[in-house]
């Protein structure tokens, strides 16, 4: 395990000296790509002005609010339909293709409904996150051990205890799947839509950038991005495998 | 998986039932659809009759197959990029274990990136066009497919792979008889996202700095206003994303019941 660790290390590092000596021998043309020294000293400068809070502030706004939303719905919703099989499977062939539809189309639709501010965005956001949440709740659902269950029954634990002790710690593993997701999509979301339709947040600072050939700003911009995105995934997967090593449910890798 | 095999166990009655259920939830779709075109309005939501008499004077319109031709070969081409490579590139990483322990976070965290922040540099590599739709919508495509390769392969019980040794099959037996039935279903998943995501990257590059088909139709609508075009295409793009998905996940439960 160690040895892939160091391997991986090893391949991040190689790919990003390799990319600054293309950059700065001109293999790269600066009109491209810039090299990563420059995006890491362009965002120190960009968070030294101050330029970058405002739209950092009001997407991850967006983000959490779209996050938290999806997975507490996401959650209940996957509940209430493992509850009744038969809803289930008429809706199976639904989820399974949900993820194809592509929800910014309904934007427009989404600013009448709910106005010029930020909902539309968050909505995005929601509905991009709260399926990742649902199916894994099923997923996790579907998984808590029969015998756990009759030892539930054996013990004459009601519904509720069941569920606070039996069912949720025992699909916690596949919830917590779903969270990881959920963050992912929610990201996926709101900067998506920004980039292409709103007028203010990361993705559209970006797209503005980009569209003013300020290859700086852009390439700093796609950094924190990066960055942020990494940072938050690695604290659930850490998370993750604690609690999977937990349950003994580690894959030997 | 556990709703997949009951439903088997309930044979040929549940079957029409299911048939049943999936019309009904579609029903109940069109309504719910009718009732928000009531209370949001003409401006912001099509009705249903609406929005299928736009789509059906579109597809009658040959303005508009251009369009359509545009995505569907950027989609062709981006999936044969995504399914083929993500095939071979998880089978190698599933293979061998000590690369595919080194790519397998590598590949989670660029899955949870939103790729969209890298379209810029899509663009200025490939400038625009349809070389930059079909390398978007690829790398959408080809991450899950490559995941999921890589865990049915990595998955595969020891006991099978044991098991054929014992029998001394050829590595083509084995590969025929072994391999790929325990690791097909899981492939299929693989695809299937696959496909969701790559549809879903063509749409967007088209939506952004393009010319040309369903995704810029669908801007400029937006631009407009347009709101029965941009239902009827949205319609379209649903409808097409739900039956291939549909037949994948057919095609998957069918393997799986089988294995």
């Amino acid at each position: 395990m160690t040895s892939a660790l160091w391997i991986r290390f090893a391949l991040v590092v190689g790919s990003v000296l390799l990319l600054e000596v293309l950059c700065r021998t001109g293999v790269i043309q600066p009109v491209t790509m810039i090299p990563p020294s420059r995006m890491a000293s362009g965002l120190i400068g960009l968070f030294q002005n101050g330029k970058v809070y405002p739209p950092l502030v009001k997407t991850m706004g967006n983000v959490a609010t779209a996050f938290v939303l999806s997975v507490g719905v996401g959650f209940l919703m996957g509940l209430l339909i493992h509850a009744f099989p038969r809803v289930r499977r008429a809706l199976d062939p639904f989820l399974a293709s949900y993820y194809a539809v592509p929800f910014f189309v309904f934007y427009p639709l989404l600013i009448v409904i709910f106005g010029m501010n930020d909902l539309p965005i968050v909505v995005i956001g929601f509905l991009f996150g709260v399926v990742a949440m649902l199916l894994n709740t099923l997923n996790g659902l579907d998984r808590v051990a029969r015998v756990l269950l009759k030892t539930g029954r054996v013990l004459r634990m009601g519904r509720v205890r069941t569920a606070l002790q039996i069912r949720l710690p025992a699909a916690a593993p596949y919830l917590l799947t779903g969270v990881k997701l959920s963050v992912a999509y929610s990201f996926i979301g709101v900067i998506a839509s920004e980039f292409i339709l709103s007028g203010a947040g990361l993705g559209y600072t970006i797209a503005y950038a980009f569209n003013n050939f300020d290859n700086l700003t852009m390439y700093s911009l796609m950094l924190l991005v990066l960055v942020i995105v990494v940072a938050i995934n690695s604290v659930l997967h850490v998370w993750e495998q604690r609690m999977l090593r937990q349950r003994g449910l580690l894959r030997q890798g | 998986m556990a709703a997949a095999s009951s439903a088997s166990g309930a044979a040929g009655a549940a079957r029409g039932q299911g048939l049943r259920d999936v019309s009904l939830t579609i029903l109940c779709a069109v309504l719910v659809w009718q009732m928000l075109h009531l209370w949001a309005g003409e401006v912001a939501l099509s009705s249903p009759a609406q929005t299928v008499s736009r789509l059906a004077a579109l597809l009658a319109d040959p303005g508009f197959w251009p369009d359509v031709l545009e995505t569907a070969t950027a989609l062709l081409w981006a999936l044969l990029i995504a399914g083929v490579g993500g095939l071979g590139l998880g089978t190698l990483l599933g293979v061998h274990r000590l690369s595919g322990q080194v790519a397998e976070p590598l590949l989670v965290a660029v899955y949870a990136l939103p790729k969209i922040t890298l379209y810029p540099l899509i663009l200025l590599i490939f400038g625009l066009g349809m070389s930059a739709k079909v390398a978007f919508g690829a790398i959408h495509g080809i991450i899950p497919v490559t995941l999921f390769t890589l865990n049915a392969v990595r998955n595969i019980r020891p006991v099978h792979m044991k098991t054929a040794r014992v029998m001394r099959l050829t590595p083509w037996q084995a590969l025929r008889g072994v391999w790929v039935p325990a690791a097909l279903p899981e492939i299929v998943t693989g695809q299937r996202i696959g496909f969701a995501l790559t549809l879903l990257g063509v749409l967007l590059g088209e939506m952004f700095s393009s010319q040309r088909g369903l995704g810029f139709t669908i801007m400029n609508a937006i631009g407009l206003n347009d709101v029965p075009l941009i239902m009827a295409i949205a319609l379209l793009l649903a409808i097409f994303a739900v039956v291939t998905s549909s037949l994948l996940l057919a095609l998957e439960r069918r393997l799986g019941a089988r294995g």
